[in-house]
This record gives structure tokens, C-alpha cells and sequence, in this order.
């Protein structure tokens, strides 16, 4: 840390350089813990999607049913249920994986992970569902396969269609990683919990945690905004 | 086979608080909701900064981080009040910030923010015709309002209502969290002293289901009757 920043926290009575590198710590872990949800989330809803609209009951049954518990329950239910149930499976205690889910880490990773699958699910299939008919009949009459059909066509489109509902569950998960406090995880949340309670200074905490949420929040947005311009630009009008 | 170890009474009035707590929210975001959309689309320039600062700064804020500020910060602002007014003006006044009130105003206050958007949609989508032909009928504005405008919003709003009311629900296990014995708390505890956690999330999990299963077979029947007059095309 710079010299004169660490004289400046040096004056102040909370923000001083071990509640700041605190707060930094509490940052990279929801950062990480939101990142690595999101990205596996996503990876996992894509084909989750496709199958939830295959005509076969057998095939959509499971994964409706899948996502229908995950979006129908508080993820706070979620996450306790993995994180205290996880210690409950016979024998798991033996094994290597004990080592890994140990750390209340990589629980909450599969609670915040199979959750946001299951919206991401329903986002996507709610846009493969909208694909205009006349561009599979198009894909279909250039004698194209079902799986390049897939990739070059329904795919591009649906995540087009999907981008502005899925912005909102970027930014719904970077809110509900918060509930990874509950769990000892020392996310922004648990640094702002630790620093009220060391310094009985509920508005300093909170407020502070609340601007750098906010700021998180509106990078996103940000991000999501370029992104979407981006990717629609064949629809925006010419003489802009 | 369900065997909640004693629990089972205290499990039920938990779930009874979860349903009292998301009920009271609900209320307080409709009125805020209303509130909101009226300020966002008055003439009133000031009115409508208001409304969207509020908007925007509930939008990016988390649900746990807001509720830990109004518990434990609101706890210490009374308090200050209550010194201030018994050194100064004698007057012995004090509230004790409970779990379900933080709770209630919390979840009120996200939920009115997103209401006040649904409601902002709602209104717009009222003809500007219905308005001026009761405008000509002669009413004044409060009977345009109840007569015309709100019934008819509410068609538009109802959909949306649903929507943020589901959400709402899994927002009150939050509440366990700072300190309210509703189901989630509940199970949490007995889940540690017995060590059967599965025991009791899963019941608690297939309650908040039922609920949100059975207020979606409400909002399905308030839908019918708010559509009654319009004639369907398909």
C-alpha cells in the first residue's frame, strides 16, 4: 500500500489499513465465489435448456422438475441444506472430497452454482423457444444438420434474445452471495459483519459494504449495456 | 416417517410467522408501489428525482446487507432519539427494533421499489381516452382514480404482482438470519441439535413450495376476475 494512503487510514478511526485490507479480502472472495458460480451456472444451463425442449416427457421432465425446486425454494434453504447435509453422507468423511467440502467455501460454490443453473435454465429455454420459425426452416433448407443447426442458428439468436434477462440474474446472484456470510464464509458481507461488530459502528459497516456493492452492481449493468450493443447492433438504426 | 423430534409444533408456528412477516411486507410494498409510481409519473420534477434515486439505490443494494443496516443501525438510532428526547424534552419514548420489524420494513422497502416499477407500467398502459372521458363526465381526480384508473391498472399490475410476491417469500427466510424464529430459523436449530439436517430443511422446503403453489392458484383466480370485461382473442 502507498505510503500516504496508509498515513491517511492511519487518521481515521475505522477505515484504517486492517479494516480496508478486510474489506479487499471480503471482495476478491464474493467476486470469485459469484464469478466461478455464474460461469459454471452457465456452462450447465445450456444443455440443460436444450433437453428442457425436447418433446420427450421423460427427456424435459427431470430437468422442469430440477428447475422447478431450485427456483421454487429461499437459496438460503439451498445452501443450508448442502452445507450442513454435505457432513451427513456416510462415509464421505474417508474420502478426498471431505477435504474439499470442508471449507464452507465450496458448499456455498454448489448451492450459489446448481441455483443459478436453474435460472439460467429457464431464461435460455424461454428463449430457444422464441426462435422464429422461419430461421430453422431456412437452417433446415440449406440442408444443415441438428447439431450445426444448433451451433450456427438457434443458439446465436436464443442467447441474443436471452442477454437482458440474464443481465438481471447477474446482478440477482451478486445480491444473494451475500447469504454466504450466514455460513462463516468471509465474503464483503461477513468483513462488514466482522468490522460492526469489532467496532459497534452499524452505518460505517453496512453503508460502506452497500457503496461497494452498489458499484459492483452498476459495473454490470455497464458491462451488460456494451454487451448488448454489441451483439444487437444489427438491429439499432442506421443514422446513429 | 415424519418424525420432527418434538419439533413439529414450533415448526408450524414458525411457518406461520414466515406467512404473517411476508404478508405485512406484501402490504407495505403495495403502498409504497403506489406511492412510488405516483411520484414517478407526477409533474412534479423533484417527485420524480426521488422516486428513481430510491429505485436505483434499492436495485443495488443486497437484500442481507439492507436488513443487517435497518436492525442493528436502527436499533442504535433509536436509541440516540430516545436520550435526545428524554434530556431534552422530558419525554420517555422508546421502540425496541425487533427481528420481524426490521424485517417487515426491509422487505417492504426492496419489494416497493420493484411494485413501484410494475405499477408505473400498469398505469401507462391505461388509454389516455379513459381518462379524459371521465374527465368529461365531470369526475374530479380521486373518482377518476378509483373508478377508472385503478381498476383498470390493476389488469396490467397483476401479472407483475405475482411475479415480485413469489420472489418476496423466499426473501423472508432471510429474516432468520438477524435473529427471527420463523421455520428456517427453526429448522436450523433443531437440524443442529439433532444433526438430521434433511430432517427439517426438506419440510421447510416443501412448505415454502406449497405456499408459493397455492398463492399462484390465488393470483390465477384474481387474474380471471380481473379480466372478466376483456374479450379474449384466442
Amino acid at each position: 500500500m502507498p505510503e500516504f494512503l496508509s498515513e491517511l487510514l492511519n487518521q481515521n478511526e475505522i477505515f484504517t489499513a486492517t479494516t480496508v485490507m478486510h474489506y479487499w479480502g471480503g471482495l476478491t472472495t464474493t467476486v470469485q465465489l459469484v464469478f466461478l458460480s455464474l460461469v459454471i451456472g452457465l456452462l450447465m444451463a445450456v444443455p440443460l435448456a436444450i433437453l428442457r425442449t425436447v418433446r420427450n416427457p421423460f427427456v424435459s421432465g427431470p430437468v422442469w422438475l430440477y428447475t422447478y425446486l431450485f427456483r421454487g425454494t429461499p437459496l438460503l434453504i439451498q445452501l443450508y441444506i448442502i452445507y450442513y447435509g454435505i457432513g451427513q453422507i456416510e462415509g464421505i468423511q474417508e474420502t478426498f472430497w471431505w477435504d474439499i467440502f470442508r471449507d464452507p467455501f465450496y458448499p456455498a460454490l454448489l448451492a450459489f452454482t446448481l441455483n443459478t443453473a436453474a435460472y439460467t435454465t429457464e431464461i435460455i429455454r424461454g428463449a430457444l423457444m422464441a426462435t422464429p420459425p422461419g430461421e430453422v426452416e431456412a437452417a433446415k433448407a440449406y440442408g444443415m444438420s441438428w447439431a450445426l443447426r444448433m451451433r450456427r442458428i438457434i443458439l446465436p439468436s436464443a442467447f441474443r434474445r436471452a442477454i437482458q434477462a440474464y443481465s438481471n440474474e447477474v446482478i440477482f446472484m451478486l445480491h444473494a452471495s451475500a447469504i454466504a456470510s450466514v455460513v462463516t464464509i468471509v465474503d464483503l458481507t461477513g468483513a462488514a459483519r466482522d468490522i460492526y461488530s469489532r467496532f459497534y459502528a452499524p452505518f460505517t459497516a453496512f453503508i460502506a459494504v452497500a457503496l461497494i456493492y452498489m458499484a459492483l452492481t452498476f459495473l454490470i449493468v455497464y458491462a451488460f449495456r456494451r454487451l448488448e450493443r454489441h451483439l444487437l447492433k444489427h438491429q439499432s438504426p442506421l443514422n446513429q | 416417517m415424519l418424525d420432527f423430534h418434538g419439533y413439529g409444533p414450533e415448526l408450524l408456528r414458525g411457518a406461520i410467522v414466515t406467512t404473517e412477516l411476508a404478508f405485512a411486507a406484501l402490504a407495505l410494498a403495495l403502498a409504497i408501489g403506489l406511492l412510488g409510481a405516483s411520484a414517478k409519473l407526477s409533474g412534479s420534477r423533484s417527485a420524480r428525482g426521488v422516486a428513481t434515486f430510491y429505485t436505483t439505490v434499492i436495485r443495488g443494494i443486497p437484500d442481507l446487507v439492507m436488513m443487517m443496516l435497518f436492525y442493528y443501525g436502527g436499533q442504535v438510532l433509536m436509541n440516540q432519539l430516545s436520550d435526545y428526547l428524554y434530556y431534552n424534552h422530558g419525554i420517555d419514548f422508546f421502540v425496541q427494533f425487533d427481528p420481524f420489524m426490521s424485517g417487515v420494513l426491509t422487505i417492504g422497502l426492496i419489494f416497493g421499489a420493484y411494485m413501484t416499477e410494475t405499477f408505473r407500467g400498469a398505469f401507462l398502459a391505461v388509454p389516455t381516452g379513459q381518462i379524459e372521458a371521465g374527465r368529461a363526465y365531470g369526475m374530479n381526480r380521486l373518482q377518476v382514480f378509483c373508478r377508472i384508473m385503478f381498476p383498470q391498472m390493476l389488469r396490467h399490475a397483476l401479472p407483475g404482482i405475482g411475479n415480485n410476491w413469489q420472489v418476496l417469500l423466499k426473501t423472508t427466510a432471510l429474516v432468520s438470519v438477524i435473529g427471527l424464529s420463523d421455520m428456517v430459523r427453526i429448522a436450523e436449530q433443531a437440524s443442529k441439535a439433532e444433526h438430521a439436517p434433511f430432517k427439517f430443511f426438506i419440510p421447510v422446503a416443501v412448505m415454502y413450495l406449497s405456499l408459493t403453489a397455492i398463492t399462484e392458484l390465488a393470483i390465477k383466480w384474481l387474474n380471471r376476475r380481473a379480466n372478466a370485461g376483456v374479450v379474449g382473442g384466442i
